[in-house]
């Protein structure tokens, strides 16, 4: 079952996007695939869409910072589709140097709420996003604490406390 | 005691800090700033079986103009500090802070950005109570604790002082 959805995957997006690379692997049964973040609002759309997919629910959206790496930034989409019970992972590393990706906002309403966490914490720029403020920090905090160079007990003075 | 002698059965002399300080620590007016786990340990403490009402401080209230003594329960992030500052700063004098737990007293095993290492950095505290959480026990101790505290305290000690909102109201 699981095999035959994997292969129905990667067919419809090798289908629509014959020009662009996936890369996919599988971890405990569970699927990856690495897109390009150029297209990831189509790809999106796609894996959404279509009849055969039905990816309607976007559990969650998050970042990693790869630190060293030259592309520091990849987003990463927890995808799940109810009609066939599959879980589908999507990750597109941020090729440009402003570290920004489109947002799929426009795909999954309960991505808006995920993007601005990912915002938040590691300072990923989700362009067309239509609120794109902090999730948990201060509005006038200006670091973004899960960045790998983020020291763990924060920069002294970047939070103000009540006087005394 | 020569002065009693005189008086009728049943009266006794004493000094009006001494009745005004036994008057205050015997029903001493929590506000219950439950923000974690700390917060089912003092819910405990006000429950039947620990029954804070045997030192008089059943009254748990929830707004802060009717407290005198502040039990913060739980970690405070920086986000929360302007709260529990202002719950504080609304309370009227006189008023005691009790920091409830590892927490509340030193950010506790929350070494981390977004908690603040200690309330003493922007509260004053009277007391520290040890515990992750704290047993009921424990913050019955502290209520005690308190209360020794506010029976030694004199009448001039709580002189109030004028606060810029209300130096407006007089002007």
């Amino acid at each position: 079952m699981n095999d035959v959805m994997e292969e129905k995957i990667l067919q419809k997006l090798k289908e629509k996007f014959p020009d662009e690379e996936f890369i996919s692997e599988t971890f405990r049964d569970e699927l990856t695939i690495t897109v390009n973040a150029g297209r990831i609002v189509d790809i999106c759309r796609l894996l959404k869409n279509d009849a055969e997919l039905l990816f309607k629910q976007c559990v969650d959206v998050t970042a990693v910072d790869w630190a060293r790496k030259k592309k520091r930034f990849s987003v990463v989409y927890n995808l799940y589709s109810l009609e066939f019970n599959f879980r589908l992972r999507v990750k597109a590393f941020i090729e440009n140097d402003e570290g920004s990706i489109d947002s799929v906002t426009s795909v999954w309403k309960s991505a808006n709420w995920y993007e601005r966490e990912a915002y938040d914490m590691l300072g990923v720029i989700f362009k067309n996003h239509p609120d794109l403020r902090r999730m948990y920090m201060p509005e006038e905090f200006e670091y973004h604490p899960l960045r790998k160079d983020f020291p763990l007990l924060g920069i002294p003075g970047s939070l103000p406390l009540p006087q005394k | 005691m020569g002065l009693e002698s005189m008086l009728p059965e049943g009266f006794l002399t004493t000094t009006v800090d001494a009745l005004i300080s036994w008057s205050r620590k015997s029903s001493v007016w929590p506000m219950p700033l439950g923000i974690s786990c700390c917060a089912i340990e003092m819910m405990a403490a006000g429950g039947p079986k620990y029954d804070i009402a045997r030192f008089g401080s059943e009254v748990m209230r929830f707004t802060p103009r009717q407290c005198d003594l502040l039990i913060v329960a739980g970690t405070v992030t920086y986000k929360m500090s302007k709260v529990v500052r202002k719950i504080y700063d609304q309370m009227p004098d006189p008023k005691w802070v009790i920091a409830m737990g590892a927490c509340t007293s030193s950010g506790g095993m929350y070494r981390t950005y977004s908690v603040v290492q200690g309330i003493d950095q922007f509260l004053p505290v009277d007391l520290y109570v040890a515990g992750c959480p704290p047993r009921p026990d424990n913050l019955l101790n502290a209520l005690i604790t308190i209360q020794n505290k506010i029976g030694k305290t004199k009448g001039h000690e709580f002189k109030n002082e004028i606060k810029p909102e209300t130096a407006i109201i007089n002007n």
